[in-house]
C-alpha cells in the first residue's frame, strides 16, 4: 500500500515557520503582541505540537505514514528556529548596558546643536525657545 | 511640541530612513555619540562592527531645559507607548 505523505509534520513545520518570520513584518508592530511574544510562541507550540504528533505516527504506523527521517529533521529544524527565536527575543533584546549614569528627571537636559537629516543645523535652545516642549527619542540607528 | 530623533546614523543615512518611512521629525545625527553620552544613554559597542550607539531612551524637556519625563527599557522591544507619552505633556504647564 502506497504510504500517506505526513501531513501534520509538513504543516507543523510550515507553522513555526511562520512563528519566526511574522514578528518582525507584523506582530512587533503592535505593543500588545511585542512586548511578549505571545503570539509567536503559540505558534511554535502549536507547531511543534502538530510535528511530535506526526513524527509519533510515522513511527507507530510506519507502513501507512510517511516521515520519520524528514520528520527528525524538520523537528530538529524547528527546535533550532524556535531557540534562535527565543534567544533573540529574550536574551539578546535585553542585552542593554545598565542605565544608571542616564539623565534623570528634574536634572537639566544639555544643549546641542546637531544636524538633520538635510544636513540642516538644529538648535535645542532655538526648539525649546519656540516650543512648549521638546520630546527626544534616542534610537539605536543603522537600521 | 518639538519631536526629535536622535542616533548616530549620518544624515545620510537619516535622510534614507526618513524617506522610506514618512517621518515628519527631525532625525538629528550624533555620529560621534557625544550628546547620547551627554544623556547617559551609550551603549558602548552595541552598534554593527563595535560602533558606539545609543540605547533606546525618550526624554521629555520643557521650555526651561528641565527634564520632565524620560523612558528608559531594559528591553529593546518594549517602547514607550504613545499614550504614555501624551500623558506627560500632558502634565507639563501650559
Amino acid at each position: 500500500m502506497k504510504r500517506r505523505r505526513n501531513i501534520l509534520v509538513g504543516a507543523g513545520f510550515a507553522i513555526v515557520l511562520v512563528g519566526l518570520l511574522s514578528y518582525i513584518p507584523l506582530f512587533a508592530l503592535f505593543p500588545s503582541t511585542r512586548d511578549v511574544p505571545w503570539v509567536n510562541l503559540f505558534l511554535f507550540l502549536l507547531g511543534g505540537g502538530m510535528i511530535g504528533i506526526g513524527l509519533g505516527r510515522a513511527h507507530r504506523e510506519p507502513e501507512v505514514y510517511r516521515g520519520k527521517v524528514s520528520g527528525a529533521i524538520l523537528a530538529a529544524l524547528s527546535l533550532l528556529m524556535a531557540g534562535f527565536f527565543c534567544y533573540g527575543v529574550f536574551y539578546a533584546a535585553k542585552d542593554l548596558p545598565i542605565s544608571g549614569g542616564a539623565l534623570r528627571v528634574g536634572q537639566p537636559a544639555p544643549m546641542f546643536t546637531l544636524p538633520n537629516a538635510d544636513g540642516k543645523p538644529i538648535s535645542q535652545p532655538e526648539l525649546l525657545k519656540n516650543h512648549r516642549a521638546v520630546l527626544l527619542i534616542f534610537y539605536r540607528g543603522y537600521w | 511640541m518639538a519631536i526629535e530623533a536622535i542616533s548616530v546614523d549620518s544624515s545620510e543615512e537619516s535622510r534614507k530612513l526618513s524617506k522610506s518611512q514618512g517621518y515628519t521629525f527631525d532625525l538629528l545625527s550624533d555620529p560621534q555619540a557625544g550628546v547620547i553620552r551627554q544623556f547617559g544613554v551609550l551603549h558602548a559597542q552595541g552598534g554593527e562592527g563595535g560602533r558606539d550607539i545609543a540605547r533606546p531612551a525618550e526624554y521629555l524637556v520643557d521650555a526651561g531645559g528641565t527634564i520632565r519625563w524620560r523612558k528608559l527599557t531594559d528591553d529593546v522591544k518594549v517602547r514607550a507607548r504613545p499614550e504614555e507619552v501624551l500623558r506627560a505633556i500632558d502634565s507639563l504647564p501650559r
